[in-house]
Order: C-alpha cells, then structure tokens, then sequence
C-alpha cells in the first residue's frame, strides 16, 4: 500500500502560540560539561531580519551517537535530548546550548564532520528549509567532509561552517540574497 | 579521525532509506501569490544530502512533553470557551500505511471568532479568555491522535485587498525521522474561501484535498460535538533497510 503524502503549509505568524517550549532551546542543561552557545540571526533577501522564523537543531552527542533506536550502533549518552528548538526574537535572533557531536561514519568509509542538521520554518516559507552547522576548529574533518565537498564554491561552503564568536559560535541563516545560505534538499 | 569509526562503515551499519516524496506534493517555495514568500525563499538551487544517521533518526519527544489534557482545547481555563464544539481525530501514517506510534503532535489556531491569542494578531476580533488556542499529544500504538477544541473562525490578513484565510489549525508532527518532520494545516470540509486562498491554493491541485478534514459523523458526538476526521502521511520508509558503504547516495 502506498499513501500520498501530506503536503507542507506554511508555521505562519502566530506558532508562538504553541510551539516554542521553555527547554526548547537547552539541548543540553545549564552547566553541562562542554557546553556551548550557538546561534545567530534569520535574515531575509533584504538583508532584514526575520522575527517569526522558528530554528530546529538535531545533532549526535559527543560520541556520535544519536538518541534513536534506528541508530544501530549503540544507545547515545543517558538523557541526551539531541534536540532544539528556539523562536527568532524581534532582531532575528535565535541560539542553542548544547555540546559539539562527534563525527559520523559516512558511506564509503569517508566521515561526516561534526554538524547540526538544522530545519528552518517561518512565515513566508510554505515547507522547510534544511541546513547544517559545521565547526570553525575542525578544518581537517571539514575538509573530508562528503557534503562540504560537494559544494564546489569555496565561498559557498564556507557559509555552512559557523564563525567564532567570543565564547559562543554564530551561525546567521540568510533565506536569500548575495550571502544565501546554502539550503539542502533531503 | 578515528579508526572505530572507518571501521564501522560498511561493516554492518543498516540505514533505513526514505525515498523521495513525488513531484507535486508540496508547494513551491516560490509562490508570489502569498506576498511574504517573496524575500523569504531561496533563490540558489538546493544542494543534494544523501541520507545518513542523522537524516535517518529524528528526535523521539513523547509522553514526558504532554499533560493528560493537554489534548483537549476547551478545559484549558475555567470556563468554556465560546464556539462550535468539534473533535478532531486522525492518525500519523508513513507513506506505506504503517502507523506512526508514540509522536509528538503540536496544534495551535485562531478562536471561535478568528482571532489568536497573539501580539501580532491585528484582527479586531475578540479574545476569549477562556481560550488559549495550543495543545498537544502523543500518537498511541496506531498512530492515532485526538483533539478537543473549537472550530477556528476565518480571519482577514494583509496579503492581498480582502484576504481573509478559510479557518484551518495549525498542526506539527516529528515522525520518527529528521526527513519526516511536517508543518502543515488542516482545512474544514466545503469552506468557500479555499479558492482565494494563496496559501492553500501553493499546493499542486491534485494534493489539495489531502489537507481538507472530512466530517465523520461516526466521530460526532450526539448532543456534544461535531467529529473530523483527518489523517497525516509523512514521507514513507523503504521495507528494505540498505547497507551504509554499498551506496554512494
């Protein structure tokens, strides 16, 4: 049997009704060991910013492990959410707390730098929007990295690696314009 | 990088494919008839990602996120809240009939009178202070989902001179999988707004109907409440899980 899938509308203005949640965006809890900031803004082909974007994160945990059965190497550490979720604020903002995941194996024997797979969702935007957050201090992994190496453009790819920021890693979303942020199609 | 995990691709380790959704599914990014999407979708050509570990696994949020009634829109303060009484029920399926058990469903929507309980919401429509317009629920072993709430009244937006959306609620699933994550809306059956309506107009025609909830008067209950009945199918898995290393993506 095979069904039709639901279509994709828009999160529009009002989600903060009911989707953004206290914890959302403390991937990990307050004090964690190796914890980390990483945010930035959603900005739009004008360059504004955008105050009604709702940013996911979904990430392994420091050994590479994903808190999923379907992972089949093995439970991720106990109580390892690997997931956030925050609301762009009025200037575009939007951060996570969380801890960098460690690499993944990749097809071929090639392995996946560490990274956040990122979905993007606002008014304006009828279906998701995918990307990946990779790490400034990982310029070896980075560059064995499958996906980054599909990106030709070195000044493309670069967009998806965040810039250190202080203590924290920032990571802006461009939905459109000369600095668009390259968005993937899963 | 670490020998361990060189050693485990292409040694056993099983990804569970989600092959693509067919064209003409989903709406274009690029829909100018909704004014917002105008500065908000990309214009550079999407990049391929070839589904690994962390496409394949997709936050598991259950039980611990949701209240026992928090299902139900209409006990959420103490009184009732003003409007038309529905239940809304349904089931999560992957896109091979396969009921989607233990996932999270996000609901939110306008009240009776079309208004959000929102800063943003300009309509000058009352507020119901006995309305709050969220809920949530987990997905049983059937994949079956149940609200409780108020049918939404339409509202006027900006988009275009007399825009008014046809009521709909909001809804949000997880899957079991970061490709399977849905935002979408469900519609009410009949409504003679849709076809002003740019943004359920964005979907291809022929999926249109899917978001439209069809009223079950198996589901309505005598004396209480009308019944819709409405499924969601997410993005489908392969039967077949495939080998990481044998597939280039």
């Amino acid at each position: 049997m095979t069904l039709p899938p639901t279509p994709s509308q828009t999160i529009g203005p009002f989600f903060a009704v009911g989707l953004p949640w206290p914890d959302g965006p403390d991937v990990v809890p307050e004090g964690t060991l190796g914890a980390i900031r990483i945010g930035g803004r959603v900005l739009d082909g004008a360059g504004d910013p955008v105050p009604d974007a709702l940013v996911e994160t979904w990430q392994a945990d420091p050994q590479g492990r994903f808190a999923h059965p379907d992972d089949p190497r093995g439970p991720a550490d106990p109580g390892f959410r690997g997931f956030g979720r925050c609301p762009t604020d009025a200037e575009g903002r939007w951060a996570v707390r969380t801890v960098k995941p460690g690499p993944l194996p990749a097809p071929g024997g090639g392995v996946e730098a560490p990274h956040l797979n990122v979905s993007v969702f606002a008014r304006g935007l009828l279906g998701r929007l995918v990307t990946r957050v990779y790490f400034p201090d990982e310029p070896g992994a980075n560059a064995a990295d499958p996906l980054l190496g599909s990106i030709p453009d070195p000044a493309v790819r670069a967009r998806l690696v965040a810039v250190a920021d202080g203590d924290r890693l920032r990571f802006d979303i461009h939905l459109q314009g000369d600095q668009e942020t390259p968005f993937l199609a899963i | 990088m670490s020998e361990t995990l060189k050693g485990q691709a292409g040694s056993g380790l099983v990804v569970p494919p989600y092959p693509p959704e067919a064209p003409g599914t989903h709406p274009p990014l690029d829909y100018p008839d909704y004014r917002s999407t105008r500065l908000r979708f990309p214009r550079r050509p999407l990049v391929a990602l070839p589904q690994r570990l962390g496409e394949v696994t997709g936050p598991l949020l259950g039980e611990g996120r949701v209240g026992q009634r928090d299902h139900d829109l209409t006990v959420q303060h103490p009184g009732e809240p003003l409007g038309e009484r529905i239940v809304v029920e349904g089931r999560v399926l992957d896109g091979a009939g396969r009921p989607v058990g233990g996932t999270l469903v996000e609901v939110w929507q306008a009240n009776a009178g079309g208004r959000y309980r929102h800063d943003g919401d300009q309509h000058p429509a009352p507020l119901d202070p006995n309305f709050s317009g969220a809920g949530r629920c987990v997905t049983d072993a059937e994949g079956r989902f149940r609200f409780v709430t108020v049918k939404p009244g339409a509202y006027p937006w900006g988009n275009h001179h007399n825009a008014w959306r046809p009521a709909h609620i909001h809804f949000s699933v997880f899957g079991r999988a970061f490709v399977q994550r849905l935002i979408t809306q469900m519609y009410f059956p009949g409504d003679p707004l849709f076809t002003f309506d740019p943004i359920l107009s964005s979907v291809p025609q022929a999926a249109r109907e899917r978001l439209v909830s069809r009223l079950d008067m198996g589901l309505t209950t005598p004396e209480w409440a009308l019944g819709y009945r409405w499924d969601i199918v997410l993005r489908g898995r392969d039967a077949t899980p495939l080998e990481d290393g044998e597939d280039d993506g």
